[in-house]
């Protein structure tokens, strides 16, 4: 799939490659660990939080599991 | 106003294998309207929670009956936000997905969680709730209206591309048979239908104000 940076596609490859090893064979079988596949995830982030700025997208500010405030169910 | 919906799914796999297939579900044969897709966050909480925010880029297509009321330069790009809670020990995952762009024109967030069917241990249900809103003035029922009909084509989708990339990882070769691509076909030709129908209403009642 693609990264919103052109050029960050491939990063995004290879960090994607070693994440879903990890997650599967050591994250949800209760493995403990420190970060994930730390140095691709650096490098990758470096491209994508570059484009993140070229292209203006407003990410910032926007609260982890933001708006999820107490909905009503109508 | 706030439209509210909420409805129920299951997947015919483990609660590991649903979590891994989640991380790889693009690109699928149902999701040509994602564009881009992006890990922009990531950390494991001290309670060995893994929490991440996906940013993706779709495409947003608004319907003619409401494109005449939207700037004439708008992009037909939308930037969506999916948060995400993993918790191993609990075996939940909950997501929370939501538009970024537009979102005065239209929002939507839905939340669905997924977690160990009660009657099956290797299934896994999804709970998925979604709430749709606008603040047009004079219109936001419509397009809530209009919001909610694709939300709930946009379900489908989401389901039979989990399918597809499930199949997948479990060595078989999922094939989209001709019958469902003509299913397909015929089910957007008459959102189309649905869509002209609408705006013809639409100047139709425009009229009778004139």
């Amino acid at each position: 799939m693609n990264s919103v940076g052109e050029a960050c596609t491939e990063l995004k490859r290879e960090y994607d490659q070693c994440f879903n090893r990890w997650f599967a064979e050591s994250f949800l079988k209760g493995e403990r660990g420190g970060e994930p596949c730390g140095d691709s995830f650096k490098r990758y982030q470096l491209c994508v939080q570059r484009a993140i700025r070229e292209k203006d997208i407003p990410v910032d500010g926007v609260d982890f599991m933001g708006p999820n405030k107490d909905k009503p169910e109508s | 106003m706030v439209k509210y919906f909420c409805c129920a799914g299951l997947l015919k796999c483990s609660w590991d294998q649903a979590c891994v297939a989640y991380w790889q579900r693009y690109p699928n044969p149902y999701s040509n309207h994602v564009l881009t897709e992006d890990i922009i966050f990531r950390e494991i909480t001290p309670s060995n929670c893994l929490i991440s925010r996906r940013l993706m880029t779709k495409t947003s297509r608004a319907p003619r009956w409401m494109e005449r009321y939207l700037p004439k330069h708008m992009a037909s790009k939308a930037y969506v936000i999916e948060d995400s809670i993993v918790d191993p020990q609990k075996r939940t995952m909950t997501t929370l997905t939501w538009n970024i762009s537009h979102a005065r024109l239209m929002s939507v967030e839905e939340r669905c969680v997924y977690g160990i069917n009660s009657e099956n241990s290797n299934w896994t249900e999804i709970k998925r709730e979604a709430w749709i809103s606008s603040k047009v003035y004079g219109l936001s029922r419509a397009i809530q209206e209009f919001g909610l009909a694709r939300f709930k084509t946009s379900v489908t989708k989401t389901m039979k591309g989990f399918e597809y990339i499930l199949a997948k990882m479990q060595g078989e070769t999922p094939s989209r048979t001709l019958a469902e691509t003509a299913t397909e076909r015929a089910r957007e030709t008459a959102l189309a239908a649905k869509e002209k129908a609408k705006d013809l209403a639409s100047q139709a009642q425009k009229k009778q104000y004139v």
